[in-house]
């Protein structure tokens, strides 16, 4: 039997990226608010110190501050034509677990969407007319535009410290910045970091091909930084422990280093960790959310009563919070109708590979956000007509960390195994490295998030089922933007190359990226998303759904700055708006 | 420790054909993998401890992963004999040449088993084989830090803030392990970054 406590204003699941931020905001007003974390507490000192933080068979090959699947998992097919199996081993993408979330080993690339990506549909009907896209494509406009984002990356960006360089200043284009980037109110909070070996390269390769290369914003920082909650997040020092590590410098933007130094200050704000969410219980008109269910680490069960509930979990959480909670209509990919788990959609990273004889790259010096970049070949960027797709991604010569077990390049032809592998990876690792592509992934009928029928997790719960592949429209994307990547490639003048389009079957095994996106998409239908421009559920007004659960489709850059600017927004319009008249806000 | 003798003979010569001795340095048997191959079938991963083993098992497709009922323990100790069976004799008493036969008859499907795909079982191995040549030396491979000389990895790494736009000068660090710092044997800076020392490096 669950004890029931006594009500808050707010209670918050998943005190992640996001959830850090609405529970510091939240208390601050004056709300009564309890954050809900089913991993456990996680701060620099200890979990990230040194020499710990530098191993990478723990943290890279062992997942310790990744989710835990022994407890909780997803099933896996490419279509509903198969039978979805429960994916037992982290690999394609490694979401995380604890206080942080996914944040505390992030790579911290923070950029803001172009304006085009808001308005995906209008925008390609208006240019390319319907025929540009799939029949069973189900992109569409995000019911927000990028100027309306804008304030928001911007105290986003700022609370997080990130280092890059301003390529449009209120219209204003900016030498040494990127020039496709939606105009911006300031520069970054800090300068860009660095340039590595790699990224000089590639600039100067860029920039006599007639791009426009910028370093990459990163929530590594280039200097140390104080933001407005007063919270120092100190300079990088380019260790190359980084993504997929914790940051033993507190160098990287996260919950640790940027709120929660904050938030466990604030008098109004409780957080209870081990405390598993089984449940959001709704009224008997399903139209309000007046508690919520879970679990803690002795097994005692507690309901929650609050008067507003806020999903700030992972995706896949979020999306299984409200299939399990009847909030909205679950998606029926069959009928087309329905909300909850529609358009999940990922990523479609690809690379091309330079190979050198006598240049010395040390790609080990790094920072998870370290690179140059160009941006002529995302969104809608260049035109696509004839092309056969849509989007696109940016590339980027990237010094993300170069460390063995995983990061171990040989020119392709070279055995998995053996003296010639061997010789391969010694003369290799130091002199190599990648221009990796952040392709953009559109969203198709048939690829969607719901509940497995066979498969549960330690409570007895049914597992979330992903079903998806990517369509040919990424696939044409990917050969062709890959090709051009190695045209950049080919003037920066390596004895070898690989290209590496991604144009093979999604699968779940290989590392490919935690940018997984979708299942509680927002927009201006409730017929065609299950949250409005606030990210709050139509159906159950007092519950915001927030994370990049909320994206309809996904561009061609990591998600995390959109992300952060989502939730500002959702912030925004729950202070100044709904909590002086709590109900629907559009 | 999790493996017989019999087995740790089997690996002893897979390892030692995956990842072999030669000019350019000790390989995988010197280094240790086999240790760390055991150690880590003893612990946690061994025993799927952050994996999701509930049933029902399904061979499903390759997209799909992992889906073997058995563990990776169980699976090395399977294989390891299905192998011998097959190959009519320990696969440690074969000649080199016919060892490198058999293990790419495992990769390739050829050296079919009857508990676990051959290939599952190959891929397996050969990534812990990657793992142990290649992780801290406190698991028990990469002895000497032989695979990280190989590649000019210096391990636990130092502060770097003025040496990451030194372009393209070779960076001859003396590879530094947890465990060099745990026991004082390197120095460190006030964050705990090792104070590395240059050696010269044969290219």
């Amino acid at each position: 039997m669950a004890t029931r406590l006594k009500p808050v204003d707010a209670v918050i699941v998943g005190v992640g990226l996001t959830g850090t931020i609405l529970a510091k905001e939240l208390a601050e007003s004056g709300l009564q608010v309890v954050g809900l974390e089913r991993g456990r507490w996680r701060d620099t000192d200890p979990d990230f110190g040194m020499p710990y933080a530098h191993d990478e068979l723990r943290f890279v090959k062992r997942h310790a501050l990744m989710q835990d699947l022994s407890r909780e998992t997803i099933t896996f097919r490419n279509s509903a034509s198969e039978t979805a199996l429960p994916m037992r081993n982290l690999g394609s993408f490694r979401p995380g677990e604890g206080v942080g979330g996914a944040a505390v080993h992030w790579g911290g690339l923070t950029w803001r969407f172009l304006p085009w990506d808001f308005e995906t549909r209008t925008r390609t009907l208006e240019r390319y007319g319907k025929n540009q896209v799939a029949a069973d494509c189900t992109m569409q406009d995000w019911g927000v535009t990028y100027d309306e984002l804008e304030p928001h990356f911007d105290r986003f960006e700022h609370l997080y410290g990130i280092s890059g360089k301003a390529g449009n200043i209120k219209g204003k284009i900016i030498p040494g910045g990127n020039p496709f980037e939606g105009p911006r109110s300031r520069d970054y909070a800090t300068p860009p970091l660095k340039s590595s070996y790699a990224g000089t390269l590639f600039k100067a390769a860029a920039e006599k091909l007639g791009y426009k290369p910028f370093p990459a914003p990163s929530a590594a920082l280039s200097r140390p930084y104080t933001n407005e909650y007063g919270a120092t997040i100190n300079a990088c020092v380019y260790c190359g422990y980084c993504q997929f590590f914790g940051c033993e410098m507190g160098a990287k933007a996260s919950p640790q280093t940027a709120v929660l130094p904050n938030l466990v200050k604030q008098k109004k704000f409780e957080l209870r960790t081990h405390a598993n969410v089984t449940k959001v219980n709704l009224d008997s008109a399903k139209k309000r959310a007046v508690s919520v269910s879970y679990v803690d680490s002795r097994g005692r069960e507690f309901e929650q009563p609050a008067d507003l509930v806020l999903l700030t979990s992972y995706v896949f959480n979020n999306v299984r919070l409200m299939l399990v909670s009847g909030i909205g209509k679950p998606y029926d990919p069959a009928a087309g109708s329905g909300v909850v788990g529609r358009n999940y959609a990922y990523q479609t990273p690809s690379s091309v590979t330079l190979f050198f004889e006598d240049r010395i790259f040390n790609q080990f010096m790094a920072a998870g956000g370290l690179g140059m970049v160009i941006d002529e070949f995302n969104g809608d960027n260049f035109d696509h007509s004839g092309l056969g797709f849509i989007g696109g991604g940016f590339f980027q010569a990237a010094t993300s960390g170069a460390r063995p077990i995983e990061v171990r390049p040989v020119p392709r032809g070279t055995p998995r195994w053996g003296a010639e592998w061997k010789a391969a990876v010694a003369k290799y690792f130091n002199r190599s490295f990648p221009i990796t592509i952040q392709g953009a992934c559109q969203s198709y009928r048939g690829n969607y998030l719901d509940l497995d029928p066979t498969y549960r997790d330690i409570l007895g719960q049914p597992l979330l089922r992903m079903t998806f592949d990517r369509h040919e429209n990424e696939h044409k994307m990917s050969v062709w933007l890959t090709n051009k990547a190695a045209e950049i490639a080919k003037a920066i003048g390596p004895s070898k190359m690989n290209v590496n389009p991604r144009t093979e079957k999604y699968t779940i095994v290989p590392y490919q990226s935690t940018h997984n996106t979708g299942g509680a998409v927002m927009g201006a239908d409730p017929a065609t998303s299950a949250v409005n421009k606030y990210l709050q559920s139509w159906d159950v007004p007092n519950v915001f759904v927030v994370g990049a659960s909320a994206f309809p489709q996904n561009g061609g850059y990591n998600p995390t700055g959109t992300v952060g600017a989502l939730t500002f927004q959702a912030l925004d319009a729950i202070k100044t708006r709904y909590l002086k008249k709590p109900g629907a806000l559009v | 420790m999790f493996f017989s003798a019999a087995e740790v003979a089997f690996v002893d010569a897979a390892v030692a054909r995956l990842i072999p001795a030669d000019a350019l340095g000790p390989g995988a048997k010197e280094a240790g993998v086999t240790y760390f191959i055991d150690q880590q079938l003893f612990g946690g991963w061994g025993t799927m401890a952050k994996m999701y083993r509930q049933g029902p098992h399904a061979e499903g497709t390759p997209q799909q992963g992992y889906q073997s009922p058995l563990t990776p323990q169980e699976i090395f100790r399977v294989a390891i004999r299905e192998i011998n069976l097959q190959l009519g004799r320990p696969f440690e008493k074969l000649a080199p040449k016919e060892q490198d036969e058999a293990l790419k008859n495992l990769e390739e499907g050829k050296l079919a088993l009857e508990s676990v795909p051959s290939r599952f079982f190959f891929n397996l191995l050969l990534e812990s084989t990657i793992e142990g040549f290649f992780s801290d030396p406190i698991y028990g491979g990469n002895r000497d830090k032989a695979g990280w000389k190989l590649v000019g990895f210096p391990g636990v790494a130092a502060a770097y803030t003025t040496l990451v736009d030194k372009h393209g000068v070779p960076y001859n660090a003396e590879p530094v392990s947890i465990a060099d710092l745990l026991e004082g044997r390197v120095a460190a800076d006030e964050h705990g970054h090792p104070k590395h020392v240059m050696i010269t490096r044969k290219d």
